[in-house]
């Protein structure tokens, strides 16, 4: 008798896509003047899908024939990507609305993606592995390209989709040479071959190796990280910084997933790669941002070395290293979000601004905006006792306990460097004279309420960060156990 | 209970210091003084149950320090010689805080000045209390701070930055030798609490150690370092200039440090630690020849100033002096009494001095006073009491500690206690000589100051006169009333085993088995009155005979007046030499060198590295896409290559 396939493990995933064709429809007979309802709707359904996703008993429970998982570290890392997502509409919603990109589509785009990623987080097979990768890069294509009315938001969404096509099609190659070499798609399966063989095959090296390189893009990790400043500049803000915030943290739970589970046995020969990517993007964030002065382009560039101690974390190979990524994650997360509800508000008269030197003089004219916005940029310099001090102490203190002494001593020299950019941000507000073109927007509730939610995360993670650490831990321990 | 008599201070202190301007500046003066007296008055209740009743005790507070097998816990140790410093303590800066609210009237940081006042008595009160040698560290630094805190407390004045600088860095010397101190004390033990570091020293009193490639008596060294930090702290000849900079600081703060809390605390840590001194013989030699010198020395410049403050300091260095060299010889008793009587008729001597000041508007050189006895008499009388203590005449205080000391010192019957014994006597003369000088420089003969500052001259307010009247009335009574306590027949059930004396170095016993004769008995006191007459004959019979002696003996006078030449030789050879090389370490070393290479260099390199790597994005898809094959290829050869 065939069992009945059970889909309850999939309940988040399947709630959200059915929320995001009910909106499709709710926008296509209100047109466009339902945009707001639509991004709370939206908002709220994300919400709700965190809410299910948490409900979720942390057990290993697979399901459509073992290509779809759901453990302890999926329901963290989807956890971060809804919250991330809905923090991300409804500060980009008010941003719309004044710029005339006040289309239903953008929320609805941007839950049709998560439930991409979520499928990405959750994969068990190279097939589902894929599914969802192109689930949520053909909504973030789109996303990209959503002003296209303008030349550089054309622009980058062209560029995503032609080196993101490429990219899948590296993926595609590698994950075609490892069921070449195997003979199965399935993770645990492959984990088995691995297994059973004393010596890798170079085939399926190589195979990891175009894999790798196909997630590497999707993180921006140097040396496929060309497009990030291209498109963080070129897409509209509030697409930059869903691009910045969950894409990031899906992509990463991918590659986690992968060169843990899968790649598990490979370990040794993934971590020079990962070495080789953590120096060169560290080293490139942190020299590459000194001479932006788009603030857009900068935070690209902060987010290639934000991957680089990622991947400082991940060299080291271990659960603790995986852990420390995780709260990594969690604070890099918070801290984008707030930066970019920052961004968001910078307006002149109604027009966007992104030159940093918009910053100058913002305490005075803005003191509440300045002072979360410097709590941000000493956060992500790494400044104790704020919370990107911890994030970036548990990779290090991984890679350290990982013998990686001489990742761990560029990762600190670069962060000097990175703290000079970030810094200077500080100083702009705080030290330089108001310009003539200063930011006179006037927050909306949502922005406020996120303003202020990532700033007191930051400022307080250092009193409260059981709930973080332990969760990451246990998610750690469920993504090795596996 | 017990915490009542440490914490009250702190507490006022915070209050004054951070809500002053909520509370005002009568409010904080209330919860300052309030803090200070509620303590003095738990010291008094104490003093009975621990010192009379003879219930020393522990209290341990919390455990401060906990690392492997090394535990600090932060206790309360109560013994005699605690609560007689608690005394001490709590009754004098009692008297000053009062007396500060009409000194300092005109000042607009009084709220901070009292704070500092009350947390400088809070330090020191951890620094008596210590029952551990971290504990005893974590006072000394306090009081190191406050003392700075409060000598620079008039900061826009560049002599009182100066005058702050230099206590603070030469205690630092001090403290340097201290730590180093507490670190043999810790190897040699493994113990920084003194019950047990104290049951332990006759087992190693005989261990060498290795010091500097020399091998050396552990425990002598131990002493000998931690002594280097009372050398500092209660300016014996060597580091003790600070002190009498120190004048710079607001006259209160004069008699705090001099009568309470700072440079009693090396006498008290010399008695403190008397369990480890007395097994150590040389230690206690060198702590006798340093005493006796400071005693000396510091009475030979005090004859020739002319600042009404600073001889009071020199006295205060040369009474230090008699504590250190009671230490020396055993009469570790003899010497917290004298502390004792000193910290009452000092703090009188400071106190009536600053009232003078007030009076003359702020004129400290007793050249440019006279005759004022009329115009102040009670001043005029507080004065005179307290030099009639100072210069141990009988009957008064400082009679019976400074009698015992020298006798004590004559008992002791060694070279050293020779030495001491002699130099004290002609430190007692000369004490009295300059005292009486100050005396009728100041308060006889015809007035020398301008008809205006004589126009102004008035008696202080009450606020003033009521703490002088309380030291007054201590300075004439505590020594007859704690004579049998601290060194007659009830020493032993008044003592008992806060400081332990050896049966063979005892030699306050000595003296009061009649081991020194009616001559060396009597010779301090015909001493002192014979300083007196000399001084009112120069003074006030035959006026030119103090020129005559300057003018005759030049060199000697300049080498007085210059304080031996003291601060000329260490800004010569130590100071000078210092800056030179830390100018050469800054310019060369830290400029060329490190900026050169750091700041500089780096920076520009970092940019350049930025700009070329900016340059790489150019903006075509078809680059970005070569990027990614390049860096693909790069990592697939590298596997085919490496296998």
């Amino acid at each position: 008798m065939a069992e009945i396939p059970s889909i309850l493990p999939a309940t988040p995933e399947i709630f959200l896509a059915c929320s995001a064709l009910a909106l499709l429809l709710l926008g296509v007979f209100k047109g466009d003047c339902a945009t707001r309802l639509v991004s709370h709707l939206a908002a709220a359904a994300l919400l709700v899908a965190a809410i299910l996703v948490l409900s979720h008993s942390g057990a290993r429970v697979f399901a459509f024939n073992g290509m779809f998982v759901v453990d302890g570290f999926g329901v963290f890392m989807k956890t971060l990507v809804l919250i991330g997502a809905a923090a991300v509409v409804m500060v980009g919603q008010g941003y719309a609305a004044q710029q005339r990109m006040n289309r239903f589509e953008l929320p609805v785009l941007i839950v049709l993606s998560t439930v991409g990623m979520m499928m990405m987080i959750s994969a068990n097979d190279l097939m589902a592995l894929y599914m969802g990768l192109e689930t949520q890069s053909l909504a973030l294509y789109v996303l990209a390209a959503f002003r296209r009315d303008t030349q550089t938001s054309t622009e980058a969404g062209l560029k995503y989709f032609v080196l993101g096509a490429l990219s899948s099609g590296l993926l595609l190659f590698g994950a075609s040479l490892i069921y070449g070499f195997t003979g199965t798609t399935n993770f645990d399966r492959i984990v088995a071959v691995l297994a059973s063989a004393p010596k890798a095959e170079i085939g399926i090296v190589v195979g990891m190796v175009f894999m790798i390189a196909g997630l590497a893009f999707k993180v921006a990790a140097v040396p496929f990280h060309m497009w990030a400043p291209d498109v963080y500049e070129g897409s509209p803000t509030p697409v930059t910084a869903f691009f910045a915030a969950a894409p990031k943290v899906a992509a990463v739970a991918l590659l986690l997933r992968v060169l843990i589970d899968p790649f598990g046995g490979l370990t040794d020969q993934w971590r020079q790669i990962i070495t080789f990517m953590a120096v060169v993007s560290m080293v490139l964030g942190a020299v590459g941002a000194i001479q932006q002065t788009n603030i857009k382009r900068l935070l690209a560039y902060g987010s290639i070395g934000h991957v680089g101690y990622i991947f400082l974390g991940l060299a080291a190979g271990s659960e603790q290293g995986v852990r420390g990524i995780l709260i990594y994650l969690a604070v890099y997360l918070v801290m984008t979000v707030g930066t970019f509800a920052v961004v968001l508000s910078m307006r002149h008269q109604g027009r966007p601004v992104e030159n940093i030197a918009h910053f100058a003089g913002l305490s005075r004219t803005h003191p509440m905006m300045a002072l979360v916005m410097a709590l941000f940029m000493f956060s992500m310099a790494g400044i104790p006792p704020l919370a990107g001090f911890f994030g970036k102490f548990y990779v290090f203190l991984a890679a350290i306990e990982g013998h990686l002494y001489g990742l761990a001593v560029i990762g600190v020299l670069t962060s000097v460097i990175a703290a000079f950019y970030y810094l200077r941000i500080v100083k702009l507000m705080y030290f330089d004279e108001t310009p003539v073109e200063s930011i006179d927007q006037q927050n909306d509730g949502a922005v406020t309420v996120v303003l202020v939610g990532c700033g007191v995360f930051t400022a307080l993670f250092f009193f409260f960060p059981v709930p973080i650490m332990s969760g990451a831990a246990s998610a750690a321990a469920s993504l090795f156990a596996g | 209970m017990e915490l009542a008599a440490v914490f009250p201070p702190l507490l006022g202190s915070i209050i004054a210091g951070f809500f002053g301007r909520w509370i005002g500046v009568r409010g904080a003066q209330i919860i300052s003084c309030a803090g200070v007296v509620s303590a003095a008055l738990t010291s008094a209740w104490l003093f009975n149950d621990v010192a009379l009743q003879g219930h020393a005790r522990t209290v341990e507070v919390f455990t401060w320090i906990k690392s492997g097998s090394f535990v600090a816990p932060w206790a309360l140790r109560f013994d005699t010689l605690t609560v007689v410093m608690l005394i001490v303590v709590t009754f004098v800066s009692s008297c000053v805080h009062i007396y500060s609210i009409g000194y300092m009237e005109k000042d607009p940081h009084r709220p901070r000045f009292q704070s500092y006042l009350s947390l400088f008595t809070f330090a020191m009160l951890m620094l008596v209390t210590s029952d551990n040698f971290i504990q005893l560290f974590f006072g000394w630094e306090g009081v190191g701070l406050m003392s700075y805190l409060l000598i620079n407390f008039w900061y826009h004045k560049a002599s009182a930055n100066d005058a702050a600088i230099k206590a603070f860095i030469q205690n630092r010397v001090g403290d340097l030798g201290f730590a180093l101190g507490i670190f043999v004390v810790f190897y040699l033990f493994h113990a920084v609490d003194f019950g047990t570091v104290f049951a332990a020293v006759p087992g190693v009193a005989v261990q060498q150690i290795h010091f500097l490639g020399f091998e050396v008596n552990g425990l002598t060294l131990a002493c000998l370092l931690l002594f280097m930090g009372a050398v500092a702290k209660s300016a014996q000849v060597g580091l003790h200039s600070w002190l009498i900079d120190a004048m710079e600081g607001p006259t209160p703060v004069s008699a705090l440090i001099h009568a309470a809390t700072m440079v009693t605390a090396g006498v008290f840590m010399v008695a403190r630690l008397s369990p480890m001194f007395e097994f150590s013989p040389t230690a206690s030699a060198v702590v006798t020849v340093f005493g006796a010198t400071t005693a000396f020395v510091a009475a030979t410049i005090g004859m020739t100033q002319f600042d009404i403050k600073r001889i009071i300091a020199y006295s205060t260095m040369s009474q230090l002096g008699y504590m250190m060299f009671a230490c020396g010889v055993s009469a570790y008793n003899a010497a917290i009494f004298h502390l004792m009587t000193h910290g009452f008729f000092k703090a009188l001597l400071f106190l009536s001095a600053g009232s003078v000041i007030h009076a003359m508007s702020d004129e400290q050189d007793i050249r440019k006073m006279g005759g004022l006895w009329k115009l102040i008499p009670v001043t005029y009388v507080a004065l005179w009491i307290g030099s009639l203590a100072l210069a141990g005449i009988p009957l008064f205080a400082g009679y019976f500690s400074k009698d015992m000391v020298l006798e004590a010192a004559y008992a002791a019957g060694t070279p050293v206690g020779t030495y001491a014994y002699w130099l004290g006597i002609i430190t007692a003369g000369l004490t009295a000589f300059y005292s009486w000088r100050l005396l009728l420089l100041t308060f006889h003969g015809k007035p020398r100051a301008d008809h205006h500052v004589m126009d102004h001259v008035h008696e202080s307010p009450a606020v003033m006169l009521l703490p002088i009247s309380f030291l007054a009335a201590g300075a004439v009574c505590v020594g007859f009333l704690a004579y049998s306590w601290f060194v007659g027949g009830d020493r032993v059930g008044f003592w008992h085993d806060a400081v332990l004396i050896l049966p063979g170095h005892d030699s306050v016993a000595a003296v009061q088995h009649g081991a020194v004769p009616a001559w060396a008995e009597n010779l301090p006191t015909m001493v002192a009155l014979a300083g007196i007459v000399s001084a009112y004959l120069c003074y006030m019979v035959w006026t030119g005979l103090p020129g005559f002696f300057c003018r005759t003996f030049k060199p000697i006078h300049h080498f007085l007046y210059n304080h031996w030449y003291y601060d000329i030789l260490v800004d010569r050879f130590i100071v000078e030499p210092s800056l030179a090389l830390a100018r050469g370490v800054w310019k060369l070393g830290n400029g060329t060198t490190l900026d050169g290479l750091g700041p500089r260099t780096l920076v520009a390199a970092t940019q350049y590295v930025g700009q070329r790597a900016v340059r790489l994005q150019s903006g075509y898809v078809f680059h970005y896409a070569f990027a990614m094959v390049i860096g693909l290829v790069v990592l697939v050869s590298w596997f085919y290559v490496n296998g």
